[in-house]
């Protein structure tokens, strides 16, 4: 049988593997965005691991709010990118050092 | 032995775990996306496994549906310096993996089995071939999450207007039909009555 | 009457002349000069004859004390603060010489301020109403000092001390364009801080050991607190008493002019002259005296107090009396006289002889503003030229006002049968049977006091009123009598300067006139001891041929004749030979120097060092421009960590997580 641990073993290394994106990708920000989605998968895969395992529904509501959200800030967060590029022909995290005193 | 749902499990464990490295090592943004959508497929795949039908297939619809295309459709219209954003990779690497590592490891020993094994979580019960997880989740979503279910929707629409009004511009340089003003035009810009001297008849 | 009927009487004497004050002040152009004057005269004419009704209740009828309390102020941990009247037999004493006296000088003023407008430069704003301010701060003074003297709690006690200092300060610097009176009036308000500082700090003792302010509560639980003995400084315990008196007896140098807080006194004379006779002679500068006759109670039980009370008056009536001798203005000279009276008056509540100080505090009420109001009219008929050096021969121009002078300085000096003789005398019998430590000295003071007082009286009253004529040609021409409004005070005050002495010396020194109202251990109880051998008015006349001080008084106006009148080339010659003790005579004994070099110099010296280290070190360095410095540097530190890279706040956050994670796992 399939343990509960063995998908939550699943989703840290997953969460890692995207902590670890964000350090190398850091200058790219569409794939820190990427990076972003994965995490949230990562936490999703928890919650509905436990929803399974503990037998309640509960915790699939919270992944559906936060597909919702996630889905929001998807779209927010390319927008900004957009308008960012349109601006200053560049997406590099590097240059992005305006609030830098 | 290895049982057939654990096979499964194993298998896609292993190509959301790969297709998520190559998401963050990959040269090509496209190339991430993709990887991407794999990695979300796979985990739809994972979620049926628990039983979450409802969800997995939202996954599918929303994220490589709505979400990824989106990623395609702004990583193609942007002109991205690849080489520029690759700075820095391989001398960062290193230390990602290192920190990486750790985390698996300190997290692993937190969720690992000894907290979470099937001794204190047991297997739940598989539901009967009838259950609907999406009525399920419904019953639940439209009476106990009404109110949250209300703000996520609204959290949504926010979504949108906000996208929408970050990246609308108007172009000067781009000749349009400007119907409010073609409505409100009076006779006088149109219409130019000048006086002039009758011609001589000849 | 009824007790009500008491009650709204009481009221009713504080509250007409505030009425007055109010109305002539704030409404002057209205009511113009006349409408001023009409309202404060009758205002402080209502509290007078009102006063005189208490007087007749209290004294005669054998009325009972009133103890009212009109309004409470606040209650604050069981100690309660509010506005209450004592009417005892003290109490009406003082209200009915108050307000007589303000009555006299409110008429005399409508002579004497007649031209104020001429005292004040062309342009100024100030000089407009000057006529109706002048008779709304006399009013408001009547007030404070009926305020003052009518309380029944420590709390209203202050507020008319420092209401009566208020006025006297607006009073001092009246003329406000003359630089030396806006000198004058700041220096007394700086000098009664002084006092009042000492003051305030022994109602606070009070408050601290008796949890009461109000004086019945106080006086009756004084006993209890007889042997309690406090550590100001530590390891050195004083007896509460002791401090608490001493500390109350600071203030009353300060109000009631004793050395060395009397520097103010004769710089105040920069005021108009009804001022110096209702203020700086009749009536506030006895608040001192007042105050210390109230808290007999309290000063009963301190020996230490009595004779530091009792020495310190012995060098004022002394050393201020020689200060009279070698000073020119007629105003000072009578300034002068009032601080060495005031030193008796302090040596007989020094003596136990509370009865005896407040007699000649009464008796000296009247001469002294007689006497002020004389040099008044006489500084009318100068046309405000006050050097006794330009005057001489007055006598004939002046009737009236060489008259009452005359009786006036009779009176201070103590010839038999005037008031002074009375009351002046009984201190001295009294002083001469106390026991406290120092009444030697201070009983050698006072008969020394005697000559010297006659000495300056007669040497004033001879430059002015005799010899040569010594004005100019211009000023002579102008000389003649003043106007009623001025002569009827001089009279009506010379009437009690001659009579009351007599009247009253029986009752109120050596009676039990004062009842309850002020309290004597028995053991120091001169006055009573004194009355049981017989001292009465008429034993005082028959004794005067073999009395000490009626040959020294004789002895000081006939040196006054001798010195001024006869050989005046003798002050000139003593002058000259023993120069250094008439130049420290001329700078009143340097006084002004040390005052403003130790309390200014020193108040200056602790502002700077406050300045310095409080403010500009501790609190703008530390406090302020510290904690900037703080908060900027840990900002310095801190901004390393802000760089602006995503990045690095992503790296906090795992950090922070992996720190949480370990947290779990052990």
């Amino acid at each position: 049988m399939v343990e509960l641990s063995d998908f939550l073993i699943v989703a840290a290394i997953l969460f890692s593997i995207s902590m670890a994106g964000i350090f190398i990708n850091r200058k790219n920000l569409i794939v820190l965005l990427m990076c972003i989605e994965l995490m949230l998968l990562a936490v999703n895969i928890n919650f509905v691991a436990f929803s399974h395992y503990l037998g309640d529904n509960s915790g699939q509501i919270f992944v559906f709010f936060i597909l919702t959200v996630a889905a929001a800030e998807a779209a927010i967060g390319l927008a900004l990118l957009v308008v960012l590029f349109r601006n200053r022909q560049t997406i590099n995290v590097a240059n992005l050092d305006q609030l830098k005193g | 032995m290895i049982s057939f749902e654990q096979l499964l499990f194993y298998l896609f464990a292993a190509i959301i775990i790969l297709s998520a490295v190559r998401v963050v090592t990959v040269r090509n943004p496209i190339h991430a996306a993709l990887y991407l959508v794999l990695t979300f497929f796979t985990t739809s795949a994972l979620w049926i496994l628990l039983e979450a039908e409802f969800l997995a297939i939202t996954l599918v619809l929303v994220y490589v549906g709505a979400v990824m295309v989106l990623f395609l459709f702004v990583i193609m219209m942007l002109d991205i310096d690849i080489a520029e954003m690759r700075e820095g990779f391989v001398s960062i690497l290193p230390l990602a993996v290192v920190v990486a590592v750790m985390m698996v490891a300190v997290m692993v020993m937190v969720v690992g089995p000894h907290h979470f094994g099937l001794e204190i979580y047991p297997a739940a019960v598989r539901h009967a071939a009838d259950y609907s997880n999406t009525r399920d989740l419904g019953s639940v979503l439209y009476t106990v999450y009404l109110y949250p279910f209300e703000i996520a929707a609204v959290i949504l629409l926010v979504a949108i207007v906000a996208a929408i009004s970050l990246t609308h511009r108007r172009r000067p340089d781009v000749v349009t039909q400007r119907i409010e003003d073609q409505v409100a035009v009076t006779k006088s810009e149109r219409l130019k009555v000048i006086e002039m001297k009758a011609e001589e008849r000849r | 009457m009824t007790i009500s009927d008491l009650h709204s009487v009481t009221i009713a004497i504080v509250l007409a002349p505030l009425i007055g004050a109010l109305i002539a002040g704030l409404m002057s152009d209205a009511v113009g000069r006349k409408g001023a004057h009409t309202i404060t005269i009758t205002g402080v004419a209502i509290s007078f004859i009102l006063s005189a009704i208490l007087f007749k209740y209290l004294v005669f009828e054998g009325g009972a004390t009133i103890e009212q309390s009109v309004y409470t102020w606040l209650v604050s941990d069981g100690i309660v603060f509010e506005i209450g009247f004592l009417i005892d037999r003290l109490t009406v004493m003082m209200m009915v010489v108050v307000t007589f006296v303000s009555l006299m000088v409110h008429i005399y003023t409508i002579g004497y301020m007649a031209h104020d407008e001429e005292n004040w430069p062309q342009e100024s704003l100030a000089g407009r109403n000057s006529y109706q301010r002048f008779f709304s701060y006399i009013s408001l003074f009547t007030f404070s000092m009926l305020m003052l003297v009518m309380a029944n709690n420590f709390m209203q006690l202050f507020f008319g001390w420092e209401a009566v200092g208020l006025v006297s300060y607006l009073l001092i610097g009246f003329w406000s364009v003359r630089e030396s009176a806006v000198y004058a009036n700041l220096k007394a308000f700086l000098v009664n801080r002084v006092g009042d500082f000492g003051f305030l700090l022994g109602i606070g003792a009070v408050l601290m050991y008796f949890n009461s302010l109000d004086y019945m509560t106080v006086f009756e639980n004084a006993e209890l607190h007889k042997d309690v003995m406090v550590e100001v400084i530590p390891g050195s315990p004083w007896s509460l008493m002791t401090l608490i008196c001493l500390l109350l007896f600071i203030g009353a140098m300060g109000k009631s002019a004793q050395f060395p807080l009397h520097i103010w006194l004769p710089d105040s004379m920069e005021g108009p002259t009804p001022i110096s006779a209702l203020i700086h002679a009749a009536t506030m500068v006895t608040a001192g005296i007042f105050m210390v006759a109230r808290m007999s109670p309290l000063f009963e039980l301190s020996e230490t107090a009595l004779s530091t009370v009792m020495i310190i008056g012995a060098i004022t009536a002394l050393f201020m009396g020689f200060l009279g001798l070698v000073q020119n203005d007629i105003k000072r000279v009578v300034a002068y006289s009032t601080l060495s009276q005031l030193g008796y008056m302090t040596v007989a509540l020094g003596a136990s002889a509370y009865a005896a100080g407040i007699f000649h505090l009464m008796t000296h009420a009247f001469f002294k503003a007689l006497l002020f109001l004389g040099a008044g009219s006489v500084i009318i008929a100068m046309h405000h030229d006050q050097d006794m050096r330009n005057m001489g021969g007055l006598r004939k121009y002046m009737p009236i006002t060489w008259i009452t002078s005359l009786i006036g300085s009779l009176a201070l000096i103590g010839a038999p049968g005037f008031a002074g003789f009375f009351s002046k005398d009984s201190i001295i019998v009294a002083v001469g049977h106390s026991t406290v430590a120092g009444s030697g000295f201070a009983y050698f003071a006072v008969l020394l006091g005697v000559f010297i007082t006659a000495l300056y009286s007669f040497r004033m009253y001879f430059l002015v009123f005799h010899g040569k004529e010594r004005m100019s040609e211009k000023s002579r021409s102008h000389l003649h009598e003043t106007p009623w409004v001025v002569t009827l005070p001089l009279v009506l005050l010379a009437i009690p300067s001659v009579v009351i002495g007599f009247l009253w010396v029986d009752s109120m020194a050596f009676g039990d006139f004062f009842g309850s109202a002020i309290y004597v251990a028995a053991n120091h109880d001169v006055l009573t001891a004194l009355a049981e051998e017989g001292h009465n008015a008429v034993s005082m006349l028959l004794h005067t041929p073999i009395s000490a001080p009626f040959w020294l008084a004789l002895a000081g106006v006939a040196t006054a004749y001798l010195l001024y009148m006869r050989e005046t080339w003798i002050p000139e010659l003593i002058a000259s030979r023993f120069s250094r003790i008439h130049n420290i005579l001329l700078n009143k004994y340097y006084m002004d120097e040390f005052a403003s070099a130790f309390f200014g110099g020193g108040s200056r010296l602790l502002g700077t060092g406050l300045w310095r280290l409080g403010d500009m070190a501790i609190i703008d360095g530390l406090a302020v421009n510290g904690s900037a410095r703080t908060v900027g540097w840990c900002s310095s530190l801190l901004r390393h960590i802000q760089t602006g890279y995503l990045y690095h706040y992503a790296f906090a956050m795992i950090l922070g997580l992996l720190g949480l994670f370990l947290y779990f796992l052990f």
